[in-house]
């Protein structure tokens, strides 16, 4: 029973800190049900049991009772500072990094992760991390308020403008976690997602070297297809015609298309690129200049992959 | 003085004799009403707005749901549904649920249960409910004119840089604020100063006991939210940069101001919905209420307690762990008075004689819907686990089982129980029972299954979602139009009982205290002749049942 409703309401704990966070999760619904149910099954029994016989039906003139009313108020408050000390204690566990821990810096814009490595490297939305060792994640924002959070991890850190914050956790399972942003940033906000993906040491090590393994050896269509989701691209620009934030990608390799300022372009590979490292030179007329660059944070094969990508969409 | 504790014989007497507030001859038409001072008439006229406010918010939420649906684009596009769950959310909140219970029936019937001919400021009332019409003018504008997608809770940066009517959305909450604090002022004053002889504090109802308690929070806490609102203004139009983090302002000021009143607002919204079950239960079981004191002690410690605990919304926002974990004790703090009263309501039953009309039926709904709003906010306030599951579906869940599952659950149960005494027309009994079923059915259905939805992982104001979740989004749409038909069947049975002559009896339920001794509807002055009690409210050792009572 109690395994079938930790399934029911948790995802599986994935880091070291779940379990603990699981553990309160699970005492608090049992206290939840059984006082739902001692408050359903008195109530309905007292209906039943108490149920009007006659119109001038005596009731017992019960005002008060001092031993009831000091067990209904001291009980709760026992258990109510059980819950308070537990949460208490397990938060302040978590509330600072263990020595040594890895530090990622993460970026948070309208609607894509950035992670910085400790390398230098930059990747777009997702985040490689070792399994079993610490990793704090340095975040900020670059415009609104947006949220970290790993359901997997248990973590959550709301993530603000010109200011760090930061959270951490230690992955235990080789694995893909979703980071779903969960502060409201706008339109995009329910499709800006990145990936923790945690592997092994080596897997880890062999990712600094030689970059995202998903990628090589994808031909670079592809690649392209999956870098259209995976770096956000979706967010504002759909590939069946239709009218987002962005253009659609649908069939404009080759096609003409007017700036904002009247001049007119034909969408080949140069605009393509300037468009991805430098959007607010190309803005096309009746779309917003509201598209973040995506210099320094992607690499040469990944807009030759995307440029492909575009090309094949006829 | 005339001790008017006439009995109903001589009211049924009266009847037809005295006009009633609806029809009396000196205030014909519709600038009498438009200009009036009855506390009873302005009652009714908060009834009909705030009722149409819910519809309108209500039908906002059908359009979220039926977008949830299904992952991707229903029939919304993303910016059109940010702006559906933003605006479900403000009419809500601002126009419907924080006036609802006290400006509707705390109006109509807290001076009748005082004994009293009106409020203590009758113009005041009349200018409160005409700021909240204006208030309503302007959000509703603001809505036609470019819409507004920030969330009802307008947090900075987003609501200081996105387009749309944010500005004078946030005019029309300053201007509804004052609506609220005019009510409050005027309540306090009304329960301190017109009180009928031999009604001294522990002899009043309780349903005032807890209209009072609000009306302190309203004082207090609103004029907060009103220089909030002014700040956000001054950003948006003049760039002042308290919330603009780029220049040495602080995003995260503007969730504390915002919070220091919609915290203490939450209890605005229940303990007149609590106040309502406290009147109910004791009359429906036709016993006396057990731990009155305690229940009406534990409405003024919600409302003091309530401004303390603020920064439960914020254990992720960036506030200090020493700031996070002195709101998460007083928070637990803040649920024991709750738990009192539901504990005293269910031993008022015991040992009673119960009869489960229509108002008693949402009562026992009421114990059991804002039980598991109760009881679910303890996951909550616990720091560890509230940092899993906030801004998640589980919070979306536990509000509504709180605001719906018991404010709005205990307001109609009010609605229904005071329903003949405002009109003289009783609704179809069979019929309410039905639609109250169906409403607990639909309710459950919809909200239920997001708390496994939130603890899953699942984001809140999210417009699309992954595929596991659709199952569970999916029935929880089914269950909101379940929930929907069961309001209108109510509604519409409600309603339809206005077409039929006024012959309800004074005091159809048997209550004990003084708004069922006199006629329904009441005559203008409420009273004839100052009314006096002898006898604590609920004290039915030596009550004689009405002949006429259902």
């Amino acid at each position: 029973m109690n395994t079938w409703l930790r399934n029911l309401f948790l995802p599986n704990a994935s880091s070291i800190k779940a379990e603990g966070v699981d553990d309160l999760f699970m005492f608090i619904l049992w206290l939840n049900i059984l006082f739902f149910l001692l408050i359903a099954v008195v109530t309905i029994g007292f209906c039943i049991q108490y149920k009007r016989r006659s119109v001038n039906q005596k009731t017992a003139h019960i005002e008060h009772s001092t031993a009831l009313e000091l067990t209904w108020t001291i009980l709760p408050l026992i258990l109510c500072m059980i819950v308070f000390f537990w949460g208490f204690n397990t938060y302040m566990q978590a509330a600072v990094a263990p020595d040594g821990a890895m530090e990622i810096q993460v970026t948070a814009k309208k609607w894509i992760w950035t992670f910085g490595y400790p390398d230098g490297s930059v990747a777009v939305g997702k985040l490689w991390v070792p399994v079993n060792k610490p990793v704090r994640v340095i975040m900020h924002s670059e415009d609104v308020l947006h949220a970290f959070y790993v359901p997997a991890f248990r973590v959550k850190a709301d993530v603000l403008p010109n200011r760090y914050t930061e959270t951490w956790f230690q992955a235990t399972a080789v694995g893909d976690y979703i980071i779903p942003c969960t502060e409201y940033c706008g339109k995009g906000h329910s499709q800006m997602k990145a990936f923790v993906k945690v592997v092994s040491q080596q897997d880890y090590e062999k990712f600094l070297e030689e970059g995202d393994p998903e990628e090589k050896g994808l031909p670079p269509e592809k690649l392209g297809a999956s870098l259209y989701v995976n770096l956000g691209c979706s967010t504002c620009h759909s590939i069946d015609g239709s009218k987002g934030q962005g253009p659609s990608w649908k069939g404009i390799y080759s096609a003409q298309h007017k700036m904002v300022d009247g001049k007119q372009f034909a969408v080949d590979e140069n605009y393509i690129r300037t468009s991805i490292l430098q959007p607010q030179a190309m803005v096309v007329e009746g779309y917003q200049g509201i598209m973040p660059s995506y210099q320094g944070q992607i690499r040469e094969r990944q807009l030759v992959a995307l440029i492909a990508y575009i090309k094949s969409l006829k | 003085m005339a001790d008017v504790i006439a009995s109903p014989a001589v009211h049924t007497a009266e009847h037809g004799h005295h006009a009633d507030y609806l029809t009396d001859p000196a205030h014909k038409g519709i600038w009498s009403w438009m200009t009036t001072v009855d506390h009873k008439r302005l009652g009714v006229m908060y009834l009909w707005a705030v009722l149409g406010a819910f519809f309108v918010g209500g039908i906002f939420a059908l359009l979220v749901r039926l977008e949830l649906m299904h992952p991707g684009e229903d029939f919304m596009n993303a910016e059109q549904y940010n702006q559906a769950f933003t605006l479900h959310g403000a009419i809500m909140v601002f126009m419907f649920i924080i006036p609802s219970v006290p400006a509707a029936l705390g109006n109509f019937i807290m001076p009748l249960m005082l004994g009293a001919k009106d409020v203590a400021f009758p113009r005041l009332n009349l200018a409160s409910f005409w700021i909240y019409v204006l208030g309503s003018v302007m959000a509703i504008t603001s809505i036609l004119v470019g819409g507004v997608d920030t969330g009802w809770t307008f947090y900075t940066p987003y609501s200081t840089t996105t387009g749309g009517s944010v500005t004078m959305m946030t005019l029309s909450v300053f201007v509804l604020g004052f609506s609220s604090i005019f009510t409050g002022i005027n309540f306090i004053a009304t329960v301190h100063k017109l009180r009928a002889p031999g009604m001294g504090w522990f002899q009043l109802p309780l349903f005032v006991w807890g209209i009072y308690a609000t009306a302190i929070i309203q004082v207090l806490a609103t004029p907060v939210l009103g220089i909030t609102m002014v700040l956000l203004v001054m950003e948006r139009a003049f760039n002042i940069g308290i919330f603009d983090a780029q220049i040495g302002g602080d995003p995260v000021l503007f969730q504390h101001f915002f919070w220091f009143y919609s915290h203490p607002a939450v209890y605005i919204m229940i303990l007149p919905g609590m106040a309502i079950i406290s009147e109910i239960i004791p009359t429906f079981s036709r016993r006396t209420i057990f731990g009155y004191r305690l229940i009406a002690l534990s409405s003024v410690a919600i409302a003091l307690i309530g401004f303390l605990v603020w920064g439960h919304h914020m254990f992720t926002s960036g506030e200090s762990a020493l700031a996070a974990s002195i709101f998460s004790f007083l928070t637990f703090l803040v649920a024991i008075p709750s738990g009192i009263k539901v504990f005293n309501w269910m031993a008022t039953m015991y040992k009673a004689s119960i009869s489960l009309d229509t108002p008693m039926l949402y009562a026992v709904s009421f114990l059991l819907l804002f039980g598991i709003g109760g009881l679910t906010g303890i996951f909550l306030g616990a720091l560890s686990v509230d940092i899993h599951l906030h801004d998640t579906y589980f919070v979306v869940a536990h509000f509504h089982y709180v605001m719906m599952g018991g404010t709005v659950i205990a307001f109609l149960g009010g609605i229904h129980y005071w329903w003949s005494k405002m009109f003289g027309r009783m609704y179809n009994e069979t019929v309410g029972r039905i639609a109250c079923g169906i409403v607990f059915v639909g309710f459950n259905m919809t909200f239920l299954t997001q708390f496994f939805m939130g603890s899953q992982g699942m984001p809140r104001r999210y417009y699309t979602y992954l595929d596991q979740f659709q199952p569970l989004h999916q029935f929880s749409t089914f269950g909101s139009w379940v929930l929907g038909a069961g309001l209108l069947i109510a509604a519409v049975n409600l309603f339809s009982s206005l077409r039929g002559p006024k012959n309800a009896p004074s005091n159809p339920w048997g209550g004990t205290t003084l708004e069922w001794q006199t006629q329904s509807p009441p005559i203008t002055h409420n009273f004839v002749g100052q009314p006096s009690i002898e006898h604590n409210p609920y004290d039915y050792r030596h009550f004689k049942i009405p002949t006429d009572a259902v």
